[in-house]
């Protein structure tokens, strides 16, 4: 085998891997859509739930599934970028710095029923917020947290020194460059990590069971201490729990879409505003 | 022949590598200074004093005094933001900010703002549009860029030759209107015609300016400064006139070095 048959041969098992990813994409999409698109109505997303959800619409599960995001982008965004910004501009080399940086790579792999069980003890229990959206929304916090401050120490990180070095010889102050150059450059990667943190709050079912969400709810929770339905745990309901499970396969993958097209509808927000940005702040 | 700058027993280490060792030298107002030596003789180290830049790097420590108008920069009270505003530096590597020509150049007038004496009390205020674009139009035109910039001024700083973002970067310097611009081997990364627009440049500042220039070039030196200091290992060896530093050397070391004979 000469040298320009290996190159082919490499170029096209790495498009193959890569063509793989997609076809998975594909095929999963595919289900969701041909199984559930029909069931998908006006009153699919906008009615209570009804018959031990086996009828009815899902609207209860949509809006507990987005005021978890919601909560998750209001508290892991601002402390995620914060706790970054502390580790690059303040302690880059210091013990604490290394301290923190090594708790941070742990807590990322610590698997999401843990989360659950500390949001357990810790909100519902001893703060005393009990089932409810915020504890389950706070619980999820922590739990994308580390995503967060990875993403971003990463973005902030990749801000060249000259740039700072630049900026403090103009007179101008740590927070002033930070705030000025360091932060604006690393945007597109914070929003990165603000999709992916949003994502995986939004897809979790574990953490819920244990903090607050409900099966079935008549009602859409009216603060944040009430009880809450969110769409991956009424998937899992009812591909479990339900009493007729093939009666229900439709809403299962319906359900399974707008869990999907919510996840890709945020996404899509914070996918345009990188793009902004990095248009913006050309290298 | 004011004195601009006066250093005295200057002493830097980075832990414990004694990086500049007890250096005293004297820098004249309205002329161009080069400092000149072998790489790691502590040009850079000794520049980065003048305005307090090693102040960033954590195992740095500097002893000595550095006199700017009659006081020591390095003094507890004094602010350093204003040490930094009153003395420039441009960069080895043109380093301007990803953001429009413009804003490259308003940035730092934007952020020190305007400071008034009304009615007996200092105010700091913003500037208004009109003065931004004359301090913008005015610091490109002193670093000689005005003429191929102005129709662009909202393009990214970073579509620029590297010629032209290191006069952006000049001018970006300018705009706040220091007292001295220390340049930090500013050609080095840049081609001969560029480099000669920024040795033309860098002569005409020093009307208005004091100029330092840290250059590996010994032509460089001998074209545009008035008076030279050779450094090495952390000492600063000779300092005198230009035309003496490389006609007649006092000293030895610094013989060895303009004609090319140092190992
Ligand atoms: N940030 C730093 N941390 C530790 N040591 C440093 C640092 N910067 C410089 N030094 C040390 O200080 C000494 C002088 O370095 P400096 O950068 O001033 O040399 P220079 O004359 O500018 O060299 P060059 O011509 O290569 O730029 C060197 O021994 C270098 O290793
Ligand atoms: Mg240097």
């Amino acid at each position: 085998m000469n040298r320009k048959h290996k190159e082919m041969l490499y170029f096209t098992a790495f498009r193959a891997c890569a063509l793989l990813v997609v076809l998975a994409l594909v095929i999963l999409v595919g289900y969701m859509v041909t199984g559930g698109l029909g069931k998908i109505s006006l009153e699919f997303l906008t009615e209570m739930p009804r018959r031990a959800n086996t009828e009815g619409g899902i609207l209860p599960a949509i809006m507990g599934t987005f005021y978890l995001m919601v909560i998750v982008l209001v508290v892991s965004v601002p402390i995620g970028v914060m706790s970054a910004i502390y580790l690059v501009e303040y302690e880059q080399s210091s013990w604490m710095g290394r301290m923190f940086k090594l708790a941070v790579y742990n807590l990322a792999g610590v698997p999401s029923i843990v989360y659950g069980l500390l949001g357990l003890s810790i909100f519902v229990g001893y703060l005393g917020f009990g089932f409810s959206l915020i504890s389950a929304g706070l619980t999820l916090s922590i739990m994308t947290l580390p995503l967060m401050i990875t993403a971003s120490r990463e973005a902030i990180s990749a801000v060249p020194q000259s740039v700072r070095d630049a900026s403090t010889a103009l007179g101008a102050t740590k927070w002033q460059t930070i705030w000025h150059h360091v932060l604006p450059y690393a945007l597109p990667g914070i929003f990165t990590g603000i999709i992916l943190s949003v994502s995986r709050a939004a897809g979790e079912t574990a953490p819920l069971m244990l903090t607050g969400v409900a099966m079935s709810l008549q009602t859409l929770p009216d603060s944040f201490f009430d009880s809450f339905m969110a769409l991956p745990y009424h998937l899992f309901y009812m591909a479990t729990q339900s009493s007729d499970l093939l009666a229900t396969r439709p809403l299962q993958y319906a359900t399974a879409l707008v869990l999907l097209l919510l996840v890709l509808g945020m996404n899509m927000v914070a996918i345009v505003m990188r793009k902004r940005y990095r248009d913006k702040y050309k290298w | 022949m004011t004195t601009a700058i006066h250093a005295e027993d200057l002493n830097v280490y980075f832990d414990k590598n004694h990086a500049l060792k007890g250096v005293t030298m004297d820098i004249n107002k309205n002329e161009v200074t080069a400092v000149i030596g072998p790489s790691g003789c502590g040009k850079s180290t000794f520049i980065r004093c003048i305005n307090r830049m090693n102040d960033l790097i954590t195992n740095c420590t500097v002893n000595g005094k550095v006199m700017v108008d009659g006081t020591d920069i390095n003094d507890d009270d004094v602010d350093v933001v204003d040490v930094r505003r009153r003395i420039g530096m441009v960069f080895q590597k043109p380093n301007p900010f990803p953001k429009s020509i413009y804003e490259n150049v308003a940035y730092a007038p934007r952020l020190h703002g305007i400071v008034e004496t009304v009615d007996g009390k200092v105010k700091r205020r913003k500037h208004t549009k009109q003065e931004l674009d004359a301090i913008v139009e005015r610091s490109l035109r002193r670093a000689a860029l005005w003429e191929e910039v102005k129709d662009r001024l909202d393009k990214g700083g970073m579509t620029l030759s590297g010629g032209q973002q290191q006069r952006l970067c000049i001018a970006r310097t300018l705009s706040i209107d220091p007292e001295i611009i220390l340049f930090d081997e500013p050609c080095s990364a840049l081609d001969p015609i560029a480099t000669s627009k920024i040795e033309d440049l860098l002569v005409d500042l020093k009307k208005d300016y004091t100029v330092v220039i840290v250059t590996h070039s010994m032509q460089q030196a001998a074209r545009i400064s008035d008076r030279t200091a050779f450094f090495y290992m952390g000492e600063m060896v000779e300092m005198g006139d230009t035309k003496q530093i490389f006609e007649k050397p006092a000293r030895e070391l610094t013989e060895q070095y303009i004609t090319g004979r140092m190992g």
